[in-house]
């Protein structure tokens, strides 16, 4: 009989041990480890081509590891009773006859668990597929696609969701829905996968990341701290009165610092409390500037830097 | 079958947890009977099966002049021999074949085709019972539609021939064996179908395989030399199969019950390579 893993927090849900693909001689995951905790939204992220839809494939089984395992819910996903209870998953690849409907699609996926049609209704609604339930889904655009996709991926009420690039193809309402849901999931306690190759987008949803590159991993980090080390997310604020500024910024979790007289870099508050504080106590300010967009430039630093240790010599270390 | 609902403590969640029983082989079936349902192609397939047995049949009957000339065409087991009832009553089977075959390969190899098979296997991730179960359903489908197309043909074919010489009636020697014998033939055609389609992953390479074992091979084979093409000949799927629907057992062809299980067992050998590929490879 099925094992119910408890709900209690903590526990890794999908738990990756030097998890390893090739395709031929070419290595698409190389050793990779990582843990998947509930409760929060871990954001998978690479550039194309890293080994992110090859690592979600082998938590499904739908590829076999060369070597290494990953778990979900601590057992190989093929040896649980009900997978679509454990975990329920949106791949990158299509994958629904362009012939079906949404409607029988799901209920064929539900009656592999004995799920009753009431809750493939719910999941059409869910996903705002109500009008085109019975249409065929080869009609679909690529966001309804997405849609009846992350219906299938629920259907099973998952104690984990992973979800392979989910926002492709989607417009900006479904992106905004997207981000809503994975924090109401991650707040109900359920754990959530979730990859992407835009940094920024991802910072936006995730507590928690990691970061591969050429199937290796790079980061294995909070968003908070990401931000941090990196030095990114700041504001850069330029004023006359730097020196008083800095005082009145000054905050628990605010950290300034400056590399000349007038000129400061703040983290921990964003452009909008820097400029109300500065209006309040009357210190003009001639410069503004949020460094947001250079999270993606991090990212790309730290990817970057794995295309150069891979070119060259093997020299048996895991780069960082 | 136990029916666990299973249940998770779950802190903040909506009230009314969603009810999930354990993957068994009676929901599998199930779960193909609507994927089946649920797509044109089956529809198309099975109603184009009965009608080219039904329509064929009958219409032979009927134009059926009396001259008691040798069927130079048609399936095996009924091409180049005396012409009879059963087998004008048959004379759609070789393109019924086709289409029953067809439909069979599309059932799996389709699943690759689109990309289906990943949702599939990831609800059924034992993968095995999702093969199984494709091949129980489509056998029994066209095993219906089958016995219904060769049975109408041979009815209303019966009244074209009334008063020939070679007229027949159901209660007559072996016509009830033919007759059953060939739905059993075409619904064994839909399960290698369904393993060929399975084994190649490909619409456009089951059927060429399929229309290549069943049409092409015996033709192929007369280019062997004769001692081997005597001994072999019979043994090719589409002969051994057709001597389940002959009317009268000739020397140089299996008896009836040898035939179809020689032709079972090379459905059975697709399957198995099937099950083999299915359990051990990357999708
Ligand atoms: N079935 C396969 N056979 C051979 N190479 C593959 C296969 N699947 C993926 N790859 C290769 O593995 C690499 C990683 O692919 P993928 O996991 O899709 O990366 P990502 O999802 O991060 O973009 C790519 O170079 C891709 O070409
Ligand atoms: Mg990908």
């Amino acid at each position: 009989m099925p094992s119910r893993p408890g709900g209690d927090g903590g526990t890794a849900m999908i738990e990756a041990r030097e998890l390893t693909k090739r395709y031929g001689d070419k290595t698409v995951v190389d050793r990779l480890s990582f843990t998947v905790k509930p409760g929060e939204v871990t954001g998978f992220l690479g550039p194309n081509g890293a080994g992110k839809s090859t690592t979600m494939r082998m938590v499904l089984g739908l590829d076999a590891p060369t070597a290494g395992s990953v778990t979900v819910n601590g057992k190989a996903y093929d040896r649980h009773a009900a997978p679509m209870h454990e975990i329920g998953a949106l791949l990158e690849a299509k994958s629904v006859h362009p012939g079906r409907s949404a409607v029988g699609h799901l209920t064929a996926l539900a009656q592999t668990h004995g799920i009753s049609r009431k809750r493939v209704d719910e999941v059409i609604d869910l996903a705002g597929l109500h009008s085109v339930a019975n249409k065929r889904v080869g009609a679909f655009s690529l966001g309804m696609g997405q849609r009846l996709g992350i219906a299938a991926a629920l259907l099973g009420d998952p104690e984990v969701v992973m979800l392979d690039e989910p926002v492709n193809g989607l417009d900006p309402e479904g992106v905004l829905w997207i981000r809503n849901l994975l924090a109401q999931l991650a707040a109900e306690g359920r754990a959530v996968l979730l990859s992407s190759h835009l940094m920024s987008e991802t910072a936006q949803i995730a507590d928690h990341l990691v970061i591969i590159g050429r199937g290796r991993l790079l980061a294995d980090t909070t968003v908070e701290a990401f931000v941090r080390e990196t030095g990114t997310g700041a504001v850069r604020v330029a004023a006359d009165e730097a020196a008083r500024l800095r005082e009145l910024l000054a905050g628990p979790d605010v950290t300034v610092s400056g590399s000349t007289d007038t000129e400061l870099l703040v983290t921990g508050l964003g452009a909008r409390e820097i400029g109300r504080v500065a209006l309040r106590h009357g210190v003009a300010l001639h410069e503004l500037t949020p460094l947001g967009a250079s999270l993606e430039a991090a990212f790309m630093d730290l990817t970057t830097d794995e295309l150069e240790y891979r070119s060259a010599p093997a020299d048996g270390r895991s780069a960082r | 079958m136990s029916a666990i609902a299973i249940e998770r403590p779950q802190e903040g969640a909506a009230s009314g947890r969603t009810a999930v029983k354990p993957v068994r082989f009676g929901r599998v079936l199930l779960s193909e009977t609507t994927k089946f349902r649920t797509i044109r192609s089956t529809w198309i397939c099975l109603s184009l099966g009965l009608v080219l047995l039904g329509l064929f049949g009958s219409i032979g009957a009927f134009t059926y002049d009396g001259g008691g000339a040798a069927v130079t065409d048609g399936p095996p087991g009924i091409a180049g021999r005396p012409l009879d009832a059963v087998s004008l009553a048959l004379m759609g089977l070789s393109f019924a074949s086709l289409v029953v075959g067809v439909f069979g390969v599309l059932s799996t190899a389709g699943e690759y085709s689109t990309g289906t098979i990943r949702s599939t296997l990831a609800a059924v991730p034992k993968r095995l019972p999702v093969l199984w179960a494709k091949a129980i359903l489509a056998g029994a489908a066209v095993f219906v539609v089958a016995a219904v197309g060769a049975f109408a043909a041979f009815l209303i074919g019966s009244v074209g021939l009334d008063g020939e010489a070679i007229a027949l009636s159901l209660k007559d020697d072996g016509v009830l064996r033919a007759l059953l014998g060939a739905a059993l033939y075409l619904a064994l055609v839909a399960v290698f179908g369904v393993a060929l389609g399975a084994l190649l992953r490909s619409p456009a390479g089951g059927i060429a395989a399929l229309v290549s074992i069943l049409l092409i091979l015996p033709g192929l084979a007369m280019l062997l030399p004769d001692s081997w093409y005597d001994t072999l000949n019979p043994y090719f799927p589409s002969n051994a199969g057709g001597a389940a629907y002959a009317l009268t057992e000739t020397s140089d062809r299996l008896s009836p019950g040898a035939g179809i299980a020689v032709f079972a067992g090379w459905v059975a050998l697709t399957l198995a390579a099937a099950a083999f590929r299915l359990k051990k490879t990357d999708v």
